[in-house]
């Protein structure tokens, strides 16, 4: 068992030269996680158009889907929530204390997935409205 | 081999939770953005569709649980990361009250969202 010692404060990114691939992987779940909290109270906030009527919902939402702005955005929470699934099963194996030794390897994997995933989505995500 | 270090405590409910809602969400939220991107397109969603999905017992309890868990996991992840960085003492308790509010106040509305889009209000 290793010794344990105060290493002062784990959030301290002004050490972010310093960061292993277990403290990025750290960094972008926290990362991806305020922005997937932050989507979600948006998110309710748009689909409450469905309170005051069903017209004003489906214009709602077909109108910023029409925006391309909008569509880049969504490949943005696109890749965000891959990497947030991807990481979060990775961490689920950490806390059972499985494949610890390659828990950098599968942060790669992780990234790397994300991308293809979000590379291969694009055209869906983008189709007419280009 | 790797060292396990976390700054805060590996027991109670708030821990287990965030694990149990966790493994749910990994699929809840792979199908919803499957089903609203790849099978429908978010383009072509109209009120109809929706209330059509919503209309299934099933569908519209998934959602639900989709709402109350993610609600639950984001928040709790907040608070987290806020502990994490060194919040204590009545700015914790307030941060605490604060975001518990914030919970509450988007499960209500997102229970009031869902149930306009099923048709019941």
């Amino acid at each position: 068992m290793s010794q344990s010692y105060d290493r002062g404060l784990v959030e301290d990114f002004g050490r972010w030269r310093d960061f292993s691939a277990g403290m990025w992987a750290w960094v972008f779940h926290k990362f991806t996680g305020w922005v997937l909290i932050g989507y979600l109270f948006t998110h309710i906030a748009v689909l409450s158009t469905a309170t005051v009527s069903p017209d004003m919902y489906t214009n709602t939402l077909q109108g910023l889907e029409e925006l391309l702005l909008v569509r880049f955005l969504e490949v943005g929470l696109l890749a965000v929530a891959v990497f947030h699934i991807l990481n979060g099963v990775r961490l689920l194996f950490v806390d059972l204390g499985v494949g610890l030794g390659a828990q950098d390897k599968s942060f790669y994997a992780s990234v790397v997935l994300t991308g293809a995933i979000v590379v291969a989505s694009v055209p869906t995500f983008l189709a007419g409205a280009l | 081999m790797a060292e396990h270090y976390s700054s805060f405590e590996r027991k109670g409910t708030g821990w287990l939770l965030q694990r149990l809602t966790a493994v749910f969400l990994v699929g809840v939220l792979a199908f919803h953005f499957m089903l609203l991107h790849f099978v429908n397109h978010a383009a072509e969603i109209t009120f109809m569709g929706t209330q059509a999905r919503m209309g299934q017992v099933g569908y519209f309890a998934t959602m639900w649980l989709f709402l109350v868990t993610a609600t639950f996991h984001g928040v709790n992840g907040v608070y987290n990361a806020l502990v994490n960085q060194g919040l204590s003492g009545t700015q914790q308790r307030v941060a605490r009250a604060g975001l518990a509010l914030a919970a509450l106040a988007l499960v209500a509305q997102g229970t009031y969202v869902a149930l306009a889009m099923n048709g019941f209000l």
